[in-house]
């Protein structure tokens, strides 16, 4: 290490890596992991979440989970919360249509109506 | 045995301290023995005076014999607060020893300190390298039970 | 590809290992590999996060949650309900006054708290240098480094108005200018580390808890004033500390933030660490000095002072630890942010230590200029149980104890010194109504005792008259003329003795006189303590009416002195009783009393005793 620059390049890294803790995050994903949505298969969903994230190299998306959210009907259940944009629940979920959630909403900013049954608080 | 420990370090004055630390852990008895002392002074060609003058001035070193594990009980003011005299007092009994005494089995040396700085989880103290808080009779019993069916 | 969505943060300073910290973290090893998540989860020991007195403690992100006292059989529960269920564990969360706060931020602990120096504290891991670069570190050594000249670095210095957080509040630009302007073929920057002083332990913290910051610090010292060597001088009792920074000078020359050249900037440089041996002493900075160089840490006169003479004879800069951590805090973000927090004349923020009778014990960083009862009640929580707040010491056995009245006294040097008190490192004993201020102040001489070097007369001589006086008067033997003549020892021993210990060391028993003085009158006068901490000046009594005549007080009685029956209940011979407490700890029905005084039966036979005394000297 010599420079400036070299300390940012570091920086930048390794905010990358503690970015669970805060940091610059754009979109948090929430997935309902109450009884009845890990039964419906969340923990598929959100390793799914993981995984795409993580292949894409989206540094500013962070993934996180709740309890049960309430609509058992829709299980998995998973909210996109965006700053300074109404939030997005997406009901049903499985590893498919995570991929074009991420790719659609997260990716290019098109929420993905088919899947979305509620926007807003 | 007292020669292979100074060589570890630079014939200067200033590795004196860390040439003492170095004979008394490695030491079963955890003590500078007199022995320690004239070796030392030969290695840094120092008189042994001068050695037994640092020796004696700082506390954590000893000139006598201790046990295998350490006690050291914080004496300080917020440990006090926190009732360290009634832990004290229940060390005293469970080793049968007085400050500054080792057991007969050689097991215990049961010593006071200033300050471990732990002083948010008074009362505290410290066997060997660790530091147990908030102290109860029962838990100082607990403890020194753990260690004794350990050897 | 990291699956992790969870940063389990376990703080692993002393007081929360002490609390069995690293068992916690062991059991959520097993836990997660049983659950199969050890992929899921990031587990990071962090350093001390604040409030010890919760401890063991954790935080959860990305959600922040706060868990106290978690025991390793709490362990199941977290991983099953809140990492794989997503429902954080409620019972395990703060709750006061039926509400609970489950996020670290809505903590009240935390609420009226800045933090500088203690920043990373708790929130990294100490033994990642990417973590602390994460955060911004190093960035102020670069820029230092690439863009100021070390006359720059001073100016900064002084205009940041930083003060010595050691103890004395010497503004640190004075010494780091003295030190640029003289010039040496070698010079040295030393980092004391020698935190003694009973109740303080943030620069424990602070070196267990962000190493980097403090190396740092100590680098952006040395540039401003030419050193190319430094040490940390930490004291022997504090191993973890040692480990740490030892770790972090051997990441940050790996890395070639430590070495030649740093920077390309021509600056080189290089550290090591020094430990003590167990002297309070060393802690002021002529006597660490002579430690260092392996001689007995015995303080010597100044001038010369170390700026100009210090360690072997070279231009030597000795700062604190708190201080090299908030330095570079003040470069990232610029002279004029820090000057804006504290008051005037003390700028910045401070770390105090809260400890004794209070119910958050920990460690807190306020801005200077916050009160005592924003401390101890808003941030420290208040009393234990339905205790009422009676005094409380800062600065330590050099400090002096300030009372209610000062409550709302604004804690800096200026303001604290004006009251009898100091500011000292930080440490902040509170005490309640059951404590004896006599009893408290002969404690603290007892310590100073201890710790005098003996070097100079006034110190080891006369202390030991102060604790000889402060003994007669706790043991029933005080005499009028005691008051003022500890007044008067203590007033030449502060301006006698050559070191800072020996001057400060009266300071406890002259605040406490000042403030308490018809505590000392009645230990004196009516051989009475109130607080009945005073063994000699109090007594114990069997309540007829209550006592059940169960006889275990008197089976328990190591003196044999107390008798009766079950009719005629049951009686202690005063004048044998060696009141050691095991009645009052054994009686089923609490039907014995303490009672402040000597009991008028001891008294007669004392008085006996003296005449039979006097009356073989008149043989």
């Amino acid at each position: 290490m010599k420079t400036l620059a070299d300390l940012k390049k570091i920086r930048e890294k390794a905010q990358e890596d503690m970015k669970l803790r805060g940091g610059n995050v754009r979109i948090k994903i929430v997935v309902g992991m109450g009884t009845s949505g890990i039964a419906m298969g969340a923990r598929e969903v959100m390793k799914t979440f993981l995984e795409e994230i993580a292949a894409r190299n989206l540094s500013d998306v962070l993934v996180t989970q709740t309890g049960e959210k309430g609509l058992s009907s829709m299980e998995p259940v998973v909210d996109l919360i965006e700053e300074g944009k109404p939030k997005v629940t997406y009901g049903n979920m499985n590893p498919d249509k995570v991929k074009k959630v991420v790719v659609e909403h997260i990716v290019n900013g098109r929420v993905v109506s088919d899947y979305a049954v509620a926007t807003g608080d | 045995m007292y020669k292979e420990i100074c060589a570890k370090y630079a014939p200067n004055k200033d590795n004196l301290i860390y040439i003492l630390h170095d004979i008394q852990d490695t030491h079963p008895q955890h003590y500078v023995s007199s022995e320690a002392v004239h070796e030392i002074s030969e290695y840094l060609t120092l008189p042994e005076n001068h050695i037994y003058g640092v020796l004696t001035f700082y506390s954590m070193y000893s000139t006598t014999p201790r046990g295998k594990n350490i006690i050291r009980l914080c004496e300080s003011p917020p440990c006090y607060i926190k009732g360290s005299y009634n832990i004290l007092r229940k060390l005293k009994t469970l080793l049968g020893v007085g400050v500054g005494e080792t057991t007969k089995d050689g097991n215990f040396t049961l010593e006071l300190c200033a300050c471990l700085g732990v002083c948010g989880n008074a009362p505290v103290m410290m066997i060997n390298d660790d530091v147990y808080g908030d102290l109860s009779e029962e838990k100082v019993e607990d403890i020194i039970d753990k260690i004794r069916g350990r050897n | 590809m990291s699956l992790k969505h969870i940063d389990l943060l376990i703080c692993c300073g002393s007081g929360c290992i002490s609390a069995g910290a690293l068992k916690i973290k062991e059991r959520f090893h097993e836990v997660l590999k049983k659950h199969h998540a050890t992929n899921e989860v990031n587990i990071i020991e962090t350093g001390c996060m604040g409030p010890c007195d919760f401890g063991p403690v954790m935080v959860i992100y990305p959600e922040g949650i706060f868990y106290k006292h978690v025991t390793p059989d709490d362990v199941e529960e977290i991983v099953s309900e809140h990492f794989i269920k997503g429902r954080p564990v409620t019972r395990l969360m703060l709750q006061e006054e039926e509400k609970t706060f489950a996020v670290k931020q809505d903590v009240p602990f935390y609420q009226k708290q800045i933090k500088v120096a203690l920043e990373n504290c708790g929130y990294i891991n100490p033994e990642s240098l990417d973590e602390y670069i994460a955060t911004g570190g190093y960035e102020a050594l670069g820029t230092v480094l690439t863009q100021k000249t070390p006359q720059d670095v001073v100016d900064e210095m002084k205009a940041s108005g930083l003060r010595g957080r050691g103890g004395g509040g010497f503004p640190t630009y004075i010494k780091w200018q003295m030190v640029h302007d003289n010039k040496a073929d070698q010079k040295y920057i030393i980092c004391n580390a020698d935190e003694g002083d009973p109740g303080a332990f943030m620069d424990r913290s602070l070196l267990e808890g962000d190493p980097h910051r403090i190396l740092e610090g100590m680098m952006i010292g040395a540039y401003a004033m030419g050193a190319s060597e430094g040490f940390f001088y930490i004291r022997a009792e504090y191993p973890l500390a040692i480990k740490r920074i030892k770790m972090a000078i051997a990441q940050a020359k790996d890395m070639g933030l430590m070495g030649e050249n740093i920077f390309d900037s021509g600056f080189s440089f290089d550290a090591e660490v020094r430990t003590g041996a167990g002297a309070f002493v060393c802690g002021e900075e002529t006597a660490l000095i002579h430690s260092i160089e392996g001689e007995r840490g015995n303080p010597t006169p100044k001038p010369p002072y170390p700026a100009l003479q210090g360690l072997w004879g070279k231009p030597t800069v000795v700062n604190n630890v708190e201080t090299f951590g908030n330095i570079p805090t003040i470069f990232r973000k610029g002279a004029k942010w820090f000057s804006s927090m504290g008051t005037e004349k003390s700028p910045g923020t401070k770390v105090f230590a809260l400890t004794g009778d209070i119910k958050n014990t920990g460690l807190v960083e306020v801005p200077m200029g916050t009160t005592l009862r924003e401390l101890i009640f808003d941030v420290g929580g208040g009393m234990i149980g339905d205790h009422k707040f009676k005094a409380v010491q800062l600065g330590g056995p050099s400090g002096g104890c300030l009372t209610v009245e000062h409550l709302d006294t604004g804690v800096d040097y200026e303001s604290l010194k004006e009251r009898g008190s100091m500011m000292g490192s930080g440490g902040v004993i509170v005490m309640n109504e059951e404590k004896c201020m006599v009893n408290v102040a002969k404690f603290f001489m007892d310590f100073c005792v201890e710790e005098s070097c003996g070097k100079c007369s006034p110190c080891r001589i006369g202390l030991k008259q102060m604790l000889a006086i402060l003994d007669r008067i706790t043991s029933g033997y005080g005499r009028e003329g005691d008051i003022e003549e500890l007044q008067r020892l203590g007033e030449s021993i502060s301006k006698l003795s050559l070191c800072g210990l020996g001057q400060t060391a009266p300071n406890p028993v002259l605040s406490t006189i000042r403030y308490f003085r018809d505590e000392y009158e009645a230990h004196i006068r009516d051989r009475s303590c109130s607080t009945k901490v005073c063994k000699d000046l109090m007594h114990f009594q069997i309540d007829k009416d209550k006592c059940i005549g169960c006889s275990l007080c008197a089976r328990n009685c190591p003196a044999h002195c107390i008798t009766g029956s079950r009719e005629e209940k049951y009686l202690i011979h005063q004048v044998e009783c060696i009141k050691c407490g095991n009645c009052f700890d054994v009686c089923p029905v609490k039907a014995i009393d303490k009672v402040p005084g000597i009991h008028p039966d001891t008294v007669a036979h004392r008085a006996e005793l003296s005449k039979a005394v006097n009356h073989y000297e008149d043989l």
